[in-house]
């Protein structure tokens, strides 16, 4: 933790649309360890918000334990949020998302969060397309308790204290594919460049968005030996597909080629531009998808947008749910009556 | 390809991210002694600053503060540090200091002739004098101080604070003819000197010659001359309604004598429009604040006389366009208008004039009159003979002349020495960490945000009963508190060690003002653009690393707006970042002298 609050100096900051600096976007000043992956993700959630010119209260936070369900707190101090219970965020998530789908609903998880004591909650999630971006801080140790191995550990990777793990890890993002999620992405903490947009699309996404992102433990899992360290993920990290998020406002004209750019409009307006890459990945396809990541077998780390279907209902539309939050909705509205409660059960009658 | 890592052994790479230092002449280390006022050591304040430019009591109050300007604070915010209060505020509240003074080595036998007793050749008296040489400075007239005491106004330097300063050089065992006016260069090359120093500033007053000149003489004056009459009592009344010509320095000081010497009505005739005064605007400010009034676009055209005697001035009203960049580009007049008055002030500039020094002494001479000078040696054509201050080129001011007095005792100590005075000592720079522990630093670095402190100032009434009194109180005690607190430490630097960097973008994320990327090199213009926040003040330096381990991008850190708060520093898991406090090394002629003599020894 640093010694001094970061100074507010924002006279020279560029000020979006709703008239606000990135810094109107920050929270309070991080606890975290020093060089943590995690507060690289918080300032790219930061920046998308602001690159949205979003409102910086339209958001709920939520998260469950962890290192990385502490930094909801240091992301967009003016919109609520919670840490519940460890493991069980997507329940209250979608409880929220019920009561109130005017929110952009952030989930923020970790390797332990999602994978070991929540990977129950995580894969009902995706079964319920609950609209949400959901980020998984991966780092493949338990930070809070002194670094153990996470069910997302490689195989053969090593302690900081030299025990190797031989258990399968389990991929997150092979998981949410099989699970039927909508959108599935990888990133890691240390390219903005790609994560950034990534957050912009899932922010933007009808249904449940999963960025797995590699953010390395900079105290207990960033050594030689190691599978999720930086030297590791910067050696093979390796994108397949550029996706930026232009909002609909916007005319896509920068940075793309006549007929290379592939456009994919989204529900809530935007759309998210591909630019080709040498592996040339095509994300609404979910066998390539699949390929994709079963020929990457071994040290590549294959990141960017895997997987997008923008054409299924989210969980709102599933059940019906009404677009206007309970706490607009007029009380005799949500509470007919004894009169109506008779009628009701006369009808069983 | 793309930009070589930044030299941070370089000492002029530091002392250029130090802007306050960097802008003064003397290379005043100012944050280091801000420092020192902050935890109440202001005698240690004032001997550091004495080092850099002798006269802290004197510049507390009148230095035309190149480095407020300059300080990186009216980047971040508007307003500079009040870097000349704090000056004062270590001269005001400084313990003796007299046994501070150096110690005079035994005499070294060369004898030193120093002509006017200004700035300059008390700041060379100030270097040589205690190395052992015989130094006599020639004044005209008949105190020391040169345009210190004869054209400022004593209610903005009291005499006691330049009889202080000019004491302690003095009482090194320099000797003082006042009084004494040199008429001839030739005759003091021919006494036994082995130097001369020509320190006797732009003595001479433009005059305006216009219809009328001659006809109202009595009562036009030339500004340098009449503040000089007020100060050594020749003139003590001025007619009630005045109107100064010009909008220097010079003119402020001007305006504000005549408000004390009786005159009630006092307009400041300007030619061209505020943008172009070149008076400071905190001189501006102060005249204004006492009710002098600033015409601007009037152009004088002619003085006009009743009876002989001055009654007032012709101008023509002007009109000028300006082009996208704030430059004239057309110039119209509009019609004319006459202003009535009594006395007239001349404020439009001054000269050099050398009429004593002859044309056939080996000395050569500009087409404008003015001797040829070496800009680093001081010296001029003939050897043994240097200038400085604003004789060597030209009106500057007071900071600029003990800079030159420091460099041109350089040259003459090493003149003395039979040595070459082009083969000086280079600037050096000494690096050592700030670190005192886990987010420990030897400095303050919170950011303060407190604004500029208002100096406190005698009332409008109080001020005008005599000539003397100091209109600027100096800081109070809570002043000084929370304007110390503003200082950003820029010598506190932020050292990048490229190995240690693990590229997990903690220092970018943490940066409050966005001044670090990582990115791929590559040519300074096209970097400039790829920034975190772009570079767009070109006079602010890139700081670019090696290449980065993992990814062979480079760290590059944007000097313009950096806090030097230190987070980058406390958020870096591997201490690649570490805030070091820089010094940078001036060598003066007692540096000189050491580096000689054991030079000299060892051979």
């Amino acid at each position: 933790m640093t010694s001094i609050k970061k100074p507010l100096v924002d006279k020279h900051l560029p000020k979006n649309r709703q008239g606000l600096t990135l810094r109107d976007y920050e929270g309070v000043a991080s606890t975290l360890c020093a060089g943590c992956g995690h507060d690289s993700i918080t300032a790219a959630f930061v920046k998308a918000f602001h690159e949205l010119d979003l409102e910086p209260h339209r958001a709920a936070k939520v998260s469950g334990i962890g290192c990385s369900s502490k930094t909801t707190a240091y992301f967009l101090g003016q919109s609520s949020g919670i840490n519940t219970v460890h493991g069980r965020m997507p329940s209250v998530a979608t409880g929220a998302a019920a009561v109130n789908p005017d929110l952009h609903y952030i989930g923020v998880s970790g390797d332990g969060d999602s994978l070991s004591i929540g990977l129950g909650q995580f894969a009902h999630a995706i079964r319920r397309n609950l609209d949400m971006l959901y980020v998984i801080e991966n780092n493949g140790v338990y930070g809070l308790t002194k670094g153990q191995f996470s069910a997302s550990a490689d195989i053969g990777t090593r302690a900081k204290y030299g025990e190797v793990n031989e258990q399968s890890p389990i991929d997150p993002v092979r998981l949410a594919l099989t699970l039927g999620a909508t959108f599935v992405a990888r990133s890691f903490s240390g390219d903005k460049e790609q994560l950034v947009p990534l957050i912009k699309a899932g922010l933007m996404h009808r249904g449940f968005a999963v960025i797995d992102v590699v953010s390395p433990c900079v105290t207990f899992n960033d050594h030689a030996g190691s599978t999720k360290s930086y030297a590791h993920t910067y050696k093979y990290y390796h994108p397949v597909v550029h996706a930026d998020f232009v909002p609909e406002e916007m005319e896509i004209t920068a940075d793309y080629a006549a007929g290379e750019a592939i456009t994919i409009p989204v529900h809530s307006g935007g759309e998210v531009v591909l630019r080709k890459t040498p592996d040339s990945h095509d994300p609404r396809d979910r066998d390539a998808a699949f390929d994709l990541l079963k020929d990457l077998d071994g040290p590549e780390i294959p990141t960017g947008l895997i997987y997008i279907d923008e054409s299924r209902p989210e969980m709102g539309e599933m059940n019906n749910i009404p677009e206007t939050p309970l706490n607009a909705i007029d009380h005799s509205k949500l509470c007919p009556g004894s009169d109506k409660l008779k009628e009701l059960m006369d009808g069983y009658s | 390809m793309g930009m070589k890592p930044t030299d941070t052994s370089d000492p002029e790479y530091f002392l250029k991210v130090v802007d306050c230092q960097h802008a003064c002449p003397a290379h005043t280390p100012v944050p280091d002694y801000i420092r020192l006022i902050a935890q109440g050591r202001y005698t240690d304040a004032y001997m550091m600053n004495r080092r850099s430019n002798v006269f802290p009591g004197i510049l507390g109050r009148v230095c035309d503060r190149p480095c407020e300007p300059a300080c990186r604070r009216t980047r971040v915010e508007d307003e500079p540090v009040a870097i000349c209060r704090l000056k004062r505020v270590a001269a005001d509240h400084r313990d003796e200091v007299k046994h501070l003074m150096p110690d005079v080595m035994p005499k070294n036998g060369k004898k030193i002739a120093l002509i006017g007793a200004g700035p300059a050749s008390l700041t060379v008296a100030n270097d040589l004098a205690p190395l052992g040489y015989d130094c006599t400075i020639f004044e005209a007239l008949e105190k020391p101080g040169g345009l210190m005491i004869s054209n400022i106004p004593s209610f903005r330097l009291p005499e006691k604070v330049l009889d202080d300063e000019i004491g302690y050089i003095l009482d090194m065992g320099v000797k003082l003819k006042t009084g004494h006016w040199i008429d001839s260069m030739k005759s003091l090359l021919d006494e036994d000197y082995d130097a001369v120093f020509v320190g006797s500033g732009a003595p001479k007053g433009k005059d305006l010659s216009l219809p009328g000149r001659d006809e109202a003489s009595d009562n036009i004056h030339i500004g340098i001359e009449w503040l000089e009459s007020v100060a050594f009592d020749h003139i003590e009344e001025i007619g009630k309604k005045v109107l100064i010509i010009g909008v220097g320095n010079t003119a402020m000081d001007c305006c504000r004598t005549s408000l004390r010497l009786g005159s009630d009505s006092v307009k400041v005739m300007a030619r061209k429009p505020r943008e172009f005064f070149k008076a400071s605007p905190w001189e501006l400010k102060d005249a204004e604040h006492e009710n002098v009034e600033i015409i601007v676009n009037h152009s004088p055209k002619a003085f006009v006389t009743e009876n002989g005697k001055l009654t007032g001035m012709t101008f023509e009203l002007m009109e000028y366009q300006l082009d996208d960049t704030g430059r004239i580009t057309d110039t119209k007049v509009t019609g004319e208008t006459t202003i009535p008055c009594d006395d007239v002030i001349l404020a439009i500039g001054q000269d050099n004039a050398f009429p004593w020094i002859e044309r056939d002494i080996g000395m050569e001479f500009d087409k404008w009159e003015t001797p040829v000078v070496d800009k680093t040696t001081f010296e001029s054509t003939r050897k043994g003979v240097f200038f400085g201050g604003d004789a060597a080129f030209g009106p500057l001011n007071i900071i600029w002349a003990v800079e030159h007095g420091h460099q041109a005792a350089i040259s003459i100590h090493k003149h003395c020495m039979d040595e070459d005075v082009t083969d000086r000592l280079p600037r050096g720079l000494n690096l050592e960490t700030a670190k005192m522990g886990p987010n420990e630093w030897s400095y303050s670095n919170d950011y303060d945000d407190d604004a500029r402190s208002d100096m406190p100032e005698v009332d409008l009434v109080e001020r005008f009963k005599t000539l003397d009194v100091e209109v600027e109180l100096g800081f109070t005690a809570e002043q000084v508190k929370t304007e110390v607190e503003r200082c950003l430490n820029c010598d506190l630097q932020t050292i990048f060690t490229a190995p240690a960097c693990i590229e997990c973008d903690a220092c970018i994320d943490i940066c409050p003002v966005n001044c670090l990327t990582i990115a791929e090199n590559g040519e300074e213009a096209d970097l400039r653009t790829r920034l975190s926040a772009p570079a767009e003040n070109l006079d602010q330096a890139l700081y670019i690393s090696a290449d980065l381990p993992n990814t062979a991008r480079v760290m590059v850190k944007d000097e313009d707006l950096c806090l030097h708060c230190g987070l980058c520093a406390e958020r870096c898991p591997s201490a690649a970042w570490d805030m070091q406090k820089s010094t940078i090394f001036l060598p003066h002629a007692d540096d000189e002298r050491a580096a000689i003599a054991s030079r000299r020894a060892a051979e």
